[in-house]
């Protein structure tokens, strides 16, 4: 069977030959001036041009645009750290009852049953980090490595520590940097040891009086598990940091293992991954972060606190402010809660074991080298020649490819991740795009992809002469 | 597939697959596969009992019902504006919704494509040339200006001068943002409301990095001198960032016209039921679009010389920049960015201007009733509105606040003696009842 990832193709002498889809402010724009609005002329604007086509043919324009668009429920998705996994659709139901979204200035005494609801979030993720507190204000993982960092800061502060450093492992995510980077601190970049894991002896020498915190995920990126961990641990607490875990590649360890238990003090969930929530084509997303006991009166303010059956909103004692101008991305959590509660403790645990069940499936079935292994969730495959022609190619096989060239550390890495809710039959689908892009000539795969809605892009060209909107076409 | 208890109904295994697969893999069993020692195993349980769907979305609209069901006249930066349905239908398509940041445009054109109009949109209202395709919220686009501020800036001030009167939650989210930095934030003072120029123009010095207005303000007000602003900020090498949202933006000054150097704001479009789903506005100048924080869209040709969209200079982002990015930010909102550009094209430009002189007329009406009850006076500044407005109380703002509350409204207590009120479309029909419950109370 062939599957053709552009429904709309083209002809010669189509009337909109070089686009598929006119833009909108190609069919129909009015400009319309402002010259009787209830306001004096000097405070306001002149005109405002916009498109205003009508309902139906907005929804055909939308429709088109996302028959040209991939999603989970397109086909496979392995995209590695990303974890694509299917959305359940009960979630959105969920999210869009009336009175899901309150206005977050509502009173406590007014809003206690989302305020319940919010607590009862906070208690699972906590349960399930093995952590004390957890705030849900973080709207997405990068916005929670910054909450945990404000947190760790505020706690050195606090104890009179004067340390200016975070060590992030070189294989890591670049939101880690960049996230320890935005607080203010230096970044120490870990090497890896020659087995893909933290090199304990170079964490020994990284460590100091400088060091705040290290940040880890773990399994770590090449999906390895970082069976140290009770060294490192030791190692950084030794030294008076913190340990920070980036909860990335926690749909590994769900029920197995907790953060807490293996000594980290401070970690964020990323429930667009772990707990199924959408991914929207880039976001919104949610990074709750849960801390020990300890770092409880650093968090964001309010957290949401139970007292006599009533729920309050609280200002912990040392707390670092506010992280999200209101209460973070609400419906993203309350389908993380709707998820989490679906699923409760056997779900959960199954999850972790059909996700590593799946990628280590998947890397049986495929004939490429994996250079690092135990691996869980993920791997990291290398394509042994140009990991991006490899990912186009197999664009034309009908699956989404797996993220590619990070980490580094594999040559021309494609970072897998096909998740638990791949069938066996979905997972052969993509062990044969895998397959069939290895045995596709250099040119076969220089030209990919030819079966998807647009041909290859030339990226470098676009940053060259940047077009970032419809004014600027004309140019 | 209905049960609950034997695992996750979204991992589709059966129990003959798992073998095969399991076989294939050449371990015995799935506990195999896992590299964890003994010592840090979690032997325990959550506790979390699995429940159905059924069930779920009971328990859940139980909770929701023990909300109290108040009518609320709140804003502040979080706008109840109503969403059309069509907005709800297609962007909740699993193409859109269930698709991720585009990595692979060949196969991403859709999302791209409507992305991009959505850029283009906000540089038609802001009349600045790049817009990023979103930030978190307002409160952390404007954090993510103070630090393109810095970064930018040739000369090295460190100060930020921020509006006395400005939401909490901006104001913190802010001086997170700077947390890492040498700046410092200073509020200058307001007059009756509104940013007082002179005062401004007394420290506006050329150690600002920048100076920051809203318009309209966080109390409502409608700025009368922006493009003062502007030239002062202009005259002083400090950026200009100003703060608004996308239907105000449709009415009010434009931006470009008044000097600003970059747009931040809560965009108020395509959020639906009051919200729970934040969406930050981020737009600039050309000079700055190598320091951009997020993701930017870009038009550029495929392999057969057609129109094609991409994610463009990537290169200030974090998984190539890492420490040295332009911010932190990954994961966006996307998705809500994508409604919005579908709730503005549906309102066409007459019905966003329309819907905007409202906000202008229904909070003029709002006032005009409340100041004729005996105890209070509305609006509290002598100045033009748009969407909300404050009022000053004989009695205590709070207890009226409590007592609104037991009457079915929820308004916002500001001061010991200010309360503020927010109408929109979709509260303007309850006025009259508002207005009689204020009599009472006050
Ligand atoms: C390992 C890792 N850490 C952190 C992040 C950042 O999370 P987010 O995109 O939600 O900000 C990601 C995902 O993109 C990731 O894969």
């Amino acid at each position: 069977m062939r599957y053709d990832q552009a429904t709309w193709t083209r002809e010669d002498g189509d009337e909109n030959a070089d686009t598929y889809e006119p833009l909108l402010a190609e069919k129909r724009s009015t400009e319309v001036a402002v010259d009787e609005s209830p306001l004096p002329d000097d405070l306001t604007r002149e005109s405002v041009a916009l498109p205003d086509p009508s309902e139906p043919e907005l929804a055909r324009h939308y429709t088109r645009l996302s028959q040209m668009n991939y999603g989970v429920e397109s086909g496979p998705f392995p995209l590695g750290s990303c974890t694509m996994k299917y959305n359940p659709k009960f979630t959105e139901d969920v999210a869009a009852l009336p009175g899901a979204g309150t206005h977050p200035a509502r009173s406590a005494a007014s809003t206690q049953g989302t305020l319940e609801l919010r607590h009862h979030l906070q208690t699972y993720l906590a349960r399930i980090g093995g952590m004390h507190s957890v705030t849900l204000q973080p709207p997405a993982g990068a916005a929670g490595e910054f909450t945990g960092i404000l947190v760790a800061k505020a706690y050195h502060e606090e104890h009179g520590n004067d340390r200016n450093e975070i060590i992030v492992p070189e294989s890591a995510h670049g939101t880690n940097f960049a996230s320890a980077a935005l607080a203010g601190y230096e970044v120490v970049s870990l090497p890896s040891a020659e087995d893909g894991r933290v090199d304990v002896d170079a964490l020994e020498a990284a460590v100091s009086d400088d060091t705040a915190a290290l940040m880890l995920t773990n399994p770590n990126t090449l999906g390895l598990f970082e069976r140290d961990i009770e060294e490192i641990a030791e190692i950084v607490h030794g030294a008076g940091g913190l340990l920070y875990y980036d909860g990335a590649n926690l749909n590994a360890l769900l029920g197995r293992v907790r953060p807490g238990d293996m000594g980290f003090d401070v970690m964020h969930y990323n429930v667009h991954k772990t707990f199924a929530t959408p991914h929207g084509g880039g976001g919104p997303g949610a990074g709750p972060v849960g801390v020990v006991e300890e770092l409880a009166p650093y968090l964001p303010s309010p957290q949401i606190e139970e007292r006599d059956g009533e729920y309050e909103r609280v200002e912990p004692e040392h707390t670092i402010g506010k992280v999200h101008g209101f209460a973070g991305n609400w419906l993203v959590l309350l389908k993380t809660y709707a998820y989490i509660a679906r699923l409760g403790d056997s779900g959960l645990t199954d999850t972790s074991a059909k996700a590593v069940l799946n990628a280590n499936y998947l890397a049986s079935q495929i004939d490429y080298e994996i250079p690092f292994s135990p691996f869980h969730h993920e791997f990291v495959a290398s394509a042994d020649r140009d990991a991006a022609d490899v990912a186009k190619r197999m664009l034309d096989y009908g699956v989404h490819p797996p993220t590619t060239k990070w980490p580094e550390i594999v040559d021309e890495a494609l970072m897998t991740e096909p998740t638990e809710a791949e069938t066996q039959a979905a997972l052969d689908q993509l062990a044969r795009a895998f397959n069939n892009a290895a045995d596709d000539s250099d040119e076969a795969l220089e030209t990919a992809p030819e079966r998807t809605a647009a041909g290859r892009i030339d990226q470098a060209d676009a940053a060259r002469n940047p077009r970032l909107s419809w004014q600027a076409l004309d140019n | 597939m209905s049960d609950t208890g034997r695992g996750s109904p979204f991992a589709p295994h059966t129990d003959a697959e798992t073998t095969a697969m399991l076989d294939a893999i050449g371990v015995e069993n799935q506990e195999a596969l896992f590299d964890i020692p003994e010592d840090v195993r979690f032997d325990g349980e959550f506790g979390i009992a699995p429940r159905s769907e059924r069930e779920i979305r009971r328990e859940i609209q139980l909770h929701l019902d023990r909300d109290d069901d108040l009518t609320a006249f709140l804003g502040r930066g979080h706008y109840d504006h109503y969403v059309p349905s069509m907005v709800d239908h297609l962007a909740d398509r699993s193409e859109f919704l269930s698709s991720y940041t585009q990595y692979q445009p060949e196969v991403a054109q859709g999302f791209l494509q409507a992305l991009f109009e959505y850029q283009s949109m906000l540089v038609e209202l802001t009349g600045l040339e790049i817009a990023n395709c979103s930030m978190y919220d307002g409160a952390s686009a404007l954090g993510e200006a103070a630090t393109l501020a810095l970064r930018a800036r040739s000369v090295d001030g460190t100060r930020v001068l921020i509006p006395e009167l400005l939401a909490d939650g901006r104001r913190a989210v802010l001086e997170n943002y700077l947390a890492g930095t040498d700046a410092t934030i200073e509020r200058y003072p307001m007059a009756d409301g509104n940013a007082d120029r002179e005062a401004l123009a007394d420290t506006l010095a050329d150690d600002c990095a920048m100076v920051y207005a809203e318009n309209p303000t966080v109390r409502g007000t409608i700025e009368e001198g922006l493009s003062e602003i502007g030239e002062l900020a202009d005259e002083h090498g400090a950026l200009f960032c100003l703060g608004t949202d996308g239907v105000a933006l449709s009415l009010l000054e434009k931006p470009a016209n008044v000097g600003a150097d970059v747009v931040v704001g809560d965009a108020a479009l395509g959020l639906g039921a009051s919200g729970g789903l934040g969406l930050g506005l981020f737009t600039t100048h050309e000079d700055f679009l190598r320091q951009v924080p997020g993701r930017l869209v870009g038009v550029g040709e495929d392999s057969d010389e057609n129109r094609a969209y991409t994610l463009t200079l990537q290169t200030r982002e974090q998984h190539i920049r890492r420490e040295r990015a332009t911010s932190n930010i990954c994961t966006n909102q996307a998705w809500v960015a994508l409604r919005a550009a579908m709730h503005a094209a549906w309102l066409g430009a007459d019905g966003l201007v329309g819907l905007a002189e409202d906000c202008v007329t229904n909070a003029r009406d709002l006032a005009d009733r409340l100041d004729d009850i005996d105890g209070v006076e509305a609006p509290a500044h002598d100045r033009h509105h748009f969407r909300e407005f404050t009022v000053r109380t004989d009695r205590s703002a709070a207890d009226m606040r409590e007592e609104l509350e037991d009457e079915g409204f929820a308004v916002h207590a500001i001061d010991d003696h200010l309360l503020q009120f927010c109408v929109t479309e979709t509260n303007a029909g309850q006025i009259d009842e508002l207005a009689a419950a204020v009599e009472v109370v006050a």
